[in-house]
């Protein structure tokens, strides 16, 4: 399923080559003198077949919407791509871009972009091992703000 | 009447509850043992908007989520 161009969410792995083209097409001629596009590939370790993800969109859709808001008082825009469902190892999940007018300003925003997500976006990991789903649950990070019920 | 759904790894049925505030939901879940051992790691949405504190009335139709660790990309 795709949201809009800027934030592509979609059922299994990304095709990074179709992804990062249609990125590039788009935005090329809109003047940004810097593109730089991380993208995450599932390495074969600890025996796993590859990972699986849930995503909420809601909260996902205006966390972005914040992120999308913090570039543009740079002249920036940031993009991203993410994986719902299964995908198996030497496959991509996540990409994740940033475009702006100065090379700086993108080199700084992908760093702080990518480890916000990280910690905030709410996505669940599991490892998929002998076809079973197993929360990643010593990879993961608590909200900020958590622990309010307990 | 409010929603209270689970995300991700909880796995849990969501729950309509005649709830007024928070502190009555955490009552509730603190004695529910499939939830309990993750409250402390759980962040909480109101209509899909996180708060940070307990004090919040709800209302008729809220929807409330709880949001354990996360582990994107």
């Amino acid at each position: 399923m795709i949201m809009n161009e800027k934030l592509i969410l979609c059922d299994g792995p990304l095709d990074v080559n179709e992804i990062n083209s249609k990125w590039y097409d788009e935005f090329k001629n809109s003047n940004y003198g810097a593109i730089i596009t991380f993208v995450g590939v599932v390495r074969d370790e600890n025996s796993i077949d590859g990972l699986s993800f849930d995503i909420y969109e809601p909260i996902l859709k205006s966390w972005f919407e914040a992120w999308q808001n913090k570039a543009k008082q740079k002249n920036a825009i940031v993009l991203m791509a993410h994986s719902k469902g299964d995908v198996l190892n030497h496959e991509s999940s996540y990409i994740a871009a940033v475009c702006s007018p100065k090379r700086r300003v993108a080199l700084e925003m992908i760093d702080e972009f990518v480890e916000d997500f990280k910690a905030q976006a709410p996505i669940w990991k599991y490892d998929i091992i002998k076809g079973k789903r197993v929360y990643a649950e010593d990879r993961s990070t608590i909200i900020n703000g958590a622990g309010i019920l307990k | 009447m409010v929603k209270v759904e689970f995300l991700g790894p909880i796995n849990k049925d969501s729950l309509e509850l005649e709830i007024n505030n928070l502190s009555q939901l955490s009552e509730i879940l603190k004695s529910d043992e499939d939830v309990s051992t993750w409250l402390e790691t759980c962040a909480v949405a109101i209509n899909d908007t996180l708060v940070s504190s307990k004090d919040v009335d709800l209302k008729d139709g809220d929807k409330i989520s709880l949001l354990p660790p996360v582990c994107g990309g």
